[in-house]
């Protein structure tokens, strides 16, 4: 589809997305070619099917596919499209495996500046590029003027599992250690920080990062001890757990005081009324281990960059109730629910 | 973090516990009632009733502003909005709580009315600037501490000449519904002291003070004691309110001395006392018309009342007949007591407001207490 020659330049610093881009014709093949081939290069793109074809691995294939709808589109620490590839990448690996491919598919709100589309899918292009992983499949779509809230993305990732691995949430077993990769609430916050309604300064930027790095790490120092592992996006750790604690028939015991938040994500809960238990996170994952096999991964998440402030925060207990139960900094205890309803709406 | 990590230091509460335990009687059993949601989130947050002697319990009372408004505010807020004009603003948890037959402003807003959850009341001027053709109405709920930024948002108003916005006043006033509780008869028939003592209001307090409870103190023989939102604030209140029952003292006490003064804040007094005078009676869900216990705006203001600019007419609703909300937010039941708690009534389907709010007694039974419950039912 290489449209050539008889057309004007893309206009990358005013130009704005109209429905021609979406509705099939030479516009549209225009800005496929110069905006999202050129920011995802790859030979499959390159070859401009309708579909792309790659050799299968011997063993089991992972897939999954996420909507990334988050507001504002920009924020400290990233964008919507760099979101899109590390949360999916993210969701691939936390199988144990390795990530492969994704296919990105844009909703496009008519009158979209396509100087924020090129940073976006600039953004995915390194994204993907630093994990190793390529875009190879996509589509675009533009929708009337408010019908879409500036831009939504959905990326679907492929990964291949290595012979033997299987990670699931109904492995995890009595006695196991919970380990958390570091600092709990980042994302949230810096989202919260940038929304017109209750904007507010802060140091503090999103976490979000592809984590296929530090799994390998984990996966090298404690193998098959590795029982679970789960990025705690949505909802938090809180709601990980508890999912965790569903799927294993198992109870959680946490220790508040082990829980690492940073200062300023503690400060804004707390002006807030959130709990940063149940903020959203774009880069870390909680891993439920072995016990005898804990301190090895742990030392290996610390001696990774994302997982410096890793922390072995509890353990899996026996609990017919599936409860997530916390002893409180303060020395009493209680039990760590799902959030109700929406704490922070459109977070990713 | 600083300026809060020193009110909840473990050490200082284990102090407190200790003292709590070697002064309180064996032989006797001591009621009290947080009045505050504010005090209630934190009991439950930090797990404090895990470091009370088992005589010493704490009742939940109705301080939790979406709690106790009734059905028929929230059917009237409904109606409001439906009309398409009406751009309606509103705090927080507002919008999840129930009003009659299954209806919220969650379920409005989902048919297309046009609600906006707002953290402050100059979030809704600035919503009624930007949008001169609508017709916004500020939700107001909320107990003495709300009532100022109410009454500072209509003062801005009236300078700027924003004609298009009107308040829906609900704001309701805290030492009407204690007294509303201890004259309660359902109360004073369990022997006449099934609460022996009140954790006072942290954040009124700051507004109206300590004067106002005085009287509740010496009418009813109760001792209070205002106490600050963090968890030693509590464990040092209850401590106070220990001593006071030992000593058979019904004083009003200040723990929270840092924030709160025996003549409240006079500036915020005045701006309420500007903007509003007292109803007749208003509707508290829980504990039905109390007297003298909800604002209203004053003539003066009477175009930015909401209620007579559109015609609002008070609606009647009765109260689910199982819910025991009723019952829990005078300190009569607990929230396990009622036979929806848990089963029909949770915090994703609320059927009394006491479970809407992270603050109101039943969530927060809910979302931290189920296993100290399900120990007490195990052991008992």
């Amino acid at each position: 589809m290489s449209v050539q020659g008889y057309q004007r330049k893309l206009d990358l610093e005013n130009g704005r997305v109209d429905l021609s881009h979406g509705a099939g014709g030479r516009a549209m093949a225009q800005l496929i070619s110069s905006l999202f081939h050129r920011a995802f290069g790859n030979e499959w793109l390159a070859r401009c099917n309708d579909q792309s074809t790659f050799d299968v691995a011997t063993g089991k294939m992972v897939m999954t596919t996420d909507g990334y709808v988050v507001s504002p589109l920009f924020f400290p620490g990233g964008n919507i499209g760099s979101l899109a590839v590390h949360g999916t990448i993210n969701d691939v690996v936390m199988s144990g495996a390795r990530p492969l491919y994704l296919s990105a598919s844009f909703i496009i709100e008519e009158g979209f500046p396509l100087s924020d589309l090129k940073t976006i899918a600039d953004s995915m292009g390194e994204a993907a590029r630093g994990a190793g992983v390529y875009i190879i499949a996509g589509d675009t779509k533009v929708v009337e003027r408010g019908k879409a809230d500036g831009l939504f993305i959905s990326t679907t990732g492929i990964g291949a599992l290595a012979h033997g691995f299987d990670l699931s949430a109904d492995k995890a077993m009595v006695g196991d250690r919970v380990l958390v990769s570091g600092s709990l609430g980042d994302h949230g916050v810096a989202i919260m920080s940038k929304r017109h309604n209750v904007a507010f300064q802060t140091e503090i930027v999103s976490d979000s990062a592809a984590l296929h790095d530090l799994v390998a790490v984990m996966i090298a120092a404690g193998g098959a001890g590795i029982r679970v592992m789960r990025d705690p996006t949505r909802g938090g750790l809180a709601a990980t757990l508890n999912e965790i604690a569903h799927q294993s028939g198992l109870g959680f015991r946490l220790q508040e005081a082990a829980i690492p938040v940073k200062a300023a994500v503690a400060a804004t809960c707390e002006l807030f009324g959130l709990d940063p238990i149940h903020v959203a996170n774009e880069g870390k994952l909680v891993a439920i281990v072995a016990p005898h096999l804990a301190d090895a991964v742990l030392a290996a998440m610390k001696a990774h960059p994302l997982g410096r402030d890793a922390a072995d925060i509890g353990e899996t207990v026996a609990d017919d109730h599936k409860f997530v139960q916390m002893a409180t900094s303060f020395g009493g205890g209680r039990i760590v629910d799902w959030l109700s309803g929406e704490q922070l709406p459109r977070i990713c | 973090m600083r300026y809060t990590d020193e009110f909840r230091d473990k050490t200082l509460a284990q102090g407190l516990a200790a003292a709590i335990s070697a002064e309180a009687d064996r032989q006797k059993a001591y009621r009290f009632m947080e009045f505050c949601g504010g005090h209630t989130h934190a009991i439950s947050r930090y797990g404090l009733e895990d470091l009370l002697p088992a005589n010493v319990r704490m009742i939940h009372g109705p301080g939790c502003p979406v709690c106790v408004l009734p059905a028929s505010r929230i059917d009237m807020a409904i109606r409001l909005v439906e009309r398409p004009e009406v751009t309606l603003c509103v705090y927080g948890d507002l919008i999840r709580a129930p009003g009659s037959q299954g209806q919220s402003l969650l379920r409005a807003k989902a048919l297309g009315a046009d609600i906006r959850m707002v953290y402050s009341t100059l979030d809704v001027i600035r919503i009624a600037e930007q949008a001169p053709s609508r017709e916004v109405v500020f939700f107001a709920i909320g107990f003495e501490t709300t009532t100022p930024p109410t009454a500072v948002m209509i003062r801005i108003a009236e300078k700027k000449r924003l004609k298009s916005l009107s308040v829906f006043c609900n704001h309701v006033l805290t030492p009407s519904a204690m007294q509303s509780i201890l004259e309660n008869p359902k109360i004073r028939n369990i022997g006449g002291a099934a609460i022996d003592g009140f954790v006072g209001p942290a954040h009124v307090s700051t507004i109206i003070g300590t004067k106002p409870y005085e009287l509740l103190a010496e009418q009813f023989g109760k001792p209070i004691v205002i106490a600050g939102f963090e968890p030693l604030d509590v464990m040092q209140a209850i401590l106070m309110l220990v001593r006071q029952v030992n000593e058979n003292r019904y004083d009003v006490e200040n723990q929270y001395s840092r924030a709160v003064k025996r003549e409240g804040n006079r500036r915020a007094k005045d701006e309420v006392s500007q903007a509003f005078e007292p109803r007749e009676q208003f509707e508290w869900r829980g504990l039905g018309f109390v007297p003298n216990s909800g604002l209203k705006l004053r003539r003066a203001y009477a175009r930015f009342d909401a209620e007579a600019r559109f015609a609002m007419h008070e609606l009647q609703v009765a109260d689910n007949p199982a819910c025991e909300c009723c019952a829990i937010l005078r300190g009569a039941k607990r929230p396990v007591d009622c036979k929806l708690f848990g089963t029909l009534c949770t915090p994703e389907t609320p059927i009394g407001s006491c479970m809407v709010s992270s603050e109101g007694a039943c969530a927060a039974y809910w979302t931290y207490g189920r296993v100290r419950d399900d120990q007490v039912r195990r052991t008992s």
